[in-house]
């Protein structure tokens, strides 16, 4: 942990180095999902709902999957970025190290620019919670905050993933966006607006339901019964990064250097 | 105009080599695509009286934005250029025996024009194919194909004499994420990449009308479904040649500028 705090200081003071750019991409960062939340905005305000869900809780169900995706692309960025440490050998040099390589892979890499977009994401969270009336109790607070963990651990998760990809593959693949992006992009809306199957997937596949949606159902007294089971999905989706880690420690032992 | 074009013809070719790239282009595309619609579908099923838009002409609408991304998106990123800039070897681009404005632009532009022949052709085809609501419809008549596609090239050259400010910021910031991602986030929403422009409250559309961002997506695909009438569109051809001519200038102006700064530290 030391260690990787130590990488964390080094980061910062090498990305502040170009200063201007620096605060234009924290600016950048923030707009990147205000633009995608007022076109929320506008749309509600055009339509008046979206089956059944009004705006401001569309607009919880975008705060929370926003949150995770900015604090784990923070934390995550070192193996978003993967394939050129492979591509250039730079992996040989984290390997002869005495020293986890998640945790040298994590350091490599930290945006810190990505606060722009938390930032973004907690002032929707507010206002959000501000509009809603819900009873509040403790579970419900706890479960809240493992729906942002939840998100956290599954993009984590699928960074891993595609990362350990490269070992095969060398350069990193486009349609990893299509689970990073496209995840994120489809859990802004609560799953059940669209068809069965993408619902399904993105329940039981890769659990981006259990990061909004169905723990939403309960914090909004929906879920009609079952709250236990509904409150308790976000583990779910905390468990994914396991097999994620696990394929991640296979892919090493895989490695073969690229050679440059 | 010689050397621009064999620039052009070069780049093409050295982009149509990534193939594979562009099939995993393709199925993102896809992915997206089907997102929005089935977003919009379900915003469309609560009833409200005269849309502004059909669901139908929408449905063309996102299917051509994702068909031809590669034609408006402006963070599609030539990283070459910016590494010239950042690391100083711009001194060798001043060597040419042809004006650096054109030279990028020529480049710029075959970039575009390569990936969505690779990508544009594929979408399309399936898109055609698919049941209904999804399915991709034609054009009304032969006439309104043919003002979409001059609609489309011209909206192409204005959108990289946009994409050329972006270069010319980095002589500036000495970046390029920051400028690419202010520009982007900016000019695709009033492109209607986030939400389609007929959608927008009417405070915001003005503004839209107001900026040329739109005339790159949002009004070819609007003329290639109809909703645009044919002759609003000549109309609005007229404003993307004033619109292309203005940036082209105020682009050629600000790269000289830029230029003149430009110390070269020999080595």
């Amino acid at each position: 942990m030391g260690l990787y705090f130590r990488y964390l200081s080094i980061l910062f003071k090498s990305q502040m180095q170009y200063r201007t750019s620096f605060w234009l991409l924290t600016v950048g960062q923030f707009l990147v999902p205000l633009s995608l939340f007022a076109g929320l905005y506008f749309l509600f305000e055009r339509f008046g709902e979206i089956k059944g869900w009004d705006f401001y809780e569309v607009a919880l169900c975008f705060a929370v999957i926003h949150m995770a995706f900015a604090i784990s692309e923070c934390f995550g960025r070192g193996f978003d970025s993967f394939s050129s440490l492979v591509q250039h050998g730079g992996f040989d040099r984290v390997l002869v190290r005495p020293r986890s390589t998640v945790v040298q892979v994590l350091g490599s890499q930290f945006e810190f620019t990505r606060f722009g977009r938390l930032l973004q994401s907690v002032l929707v969270l507010v206002w959000a919670l501000n509009h809603l009336t819900i009873e509040w109790n403790v579970v419900k607070i706890i479960t809240l905050c493992l729906m942002i963990i939840s998100g956290v651990s599954i993009f984590a998760g699928i960074f891993i993933l595609a990362a350990t990809l490269c070992f095969w593959t060398i350069q990193g693949l486009e349609v990893v966006n299509i689970f990073t992006d496209g995840g994120r992009e489809m859990a802004q809306y609560p799953l059940n607006i669209y068809q069965k199957w993408v619902a399904r997937f993105f329940t039981f596949v890769i659990p981006f339901g259990t990061v909004n949606y169905l723990p939403l159902m309960y914090i909004l007294d929906k879920s009609g019964g079952n709250e236990l089971l509904y409150m308790a999905t976000p583990l779910a989706g905390i468990v994914f990064i396991l097999p994620c880690l696990l394929v991640w420690k296979f892919g090493v032992r895989h490695y073969r250097s690229t050679g440059s | 105009m010689k050397p621009y074009s064999s620039v052009l013809k070069l780049r093409l070719l050295n982009g149509m080599q990534y193939r594979s790239a562009a099939l995993a282009g393709v199925a993102t595309q896809f992915f997206w695509g089907f997102m929005y619609i089935m977003i919009f579908e379900a915003f469309y099923s609560s009833v409200i009286d005269n849309p502004p838009i059909s669901l139908e002409e929408l449905v063309v609408y996102l299917w051509l934005q994702q068909s031809f991304l590669a034609f408006i998106m402006l963070w599609f990123r030539d990283n070459e250029l910016f590494d010239l800039i950042t690391t100083g070897n711009i001194a060798y681009e001043l060597c040419r025996p042809c004006g650096i404005y054109g030279y990028w632009y020529a480049k710029l532009l075959a970039q575009r024009l390569s990936s969505a022949f690779l990508r544009s052709f594929p979408i399309l085809l399936v898109a055609f194919l698919l049941p209904e609501p999804y399915r991709m419809s034609l054009p009304p008549s032969f006439i309104t194909f043919v003002l979409f596609l001059i609609t489309l090239i011209l909206g192409l050259f204005i959108l990289v004499a946009i994409s050329m400010f972006i270069y010319i910021s980095v002589f500036i910031t000495l970046s390029p994420v920051g400028s690419l991602l202010v520009f982007g986030v900016i000019g695709e929403f009033f492109a209607g990449l986030v939400i389609p422009i007929p959608l927008m409250p009417s405070w915001l559309k003005e503004i839209a009308y107001m900026l040329p961002f739109r005339l790159t997506a949002d009004f070819p695909f609007r003329v290639y479904s109809g909703h645009i009438p044919q002759s609003d569109a000549l109309v609005g051809i007229v404003l993307q040649l004033v619109w292309l001519l203005v940036l082209v200038l105020l682009g050629r102006y600000a790269l000289k500028k830029a230029l003149q700064k430009v110390v070269v530290q020999g080595g």
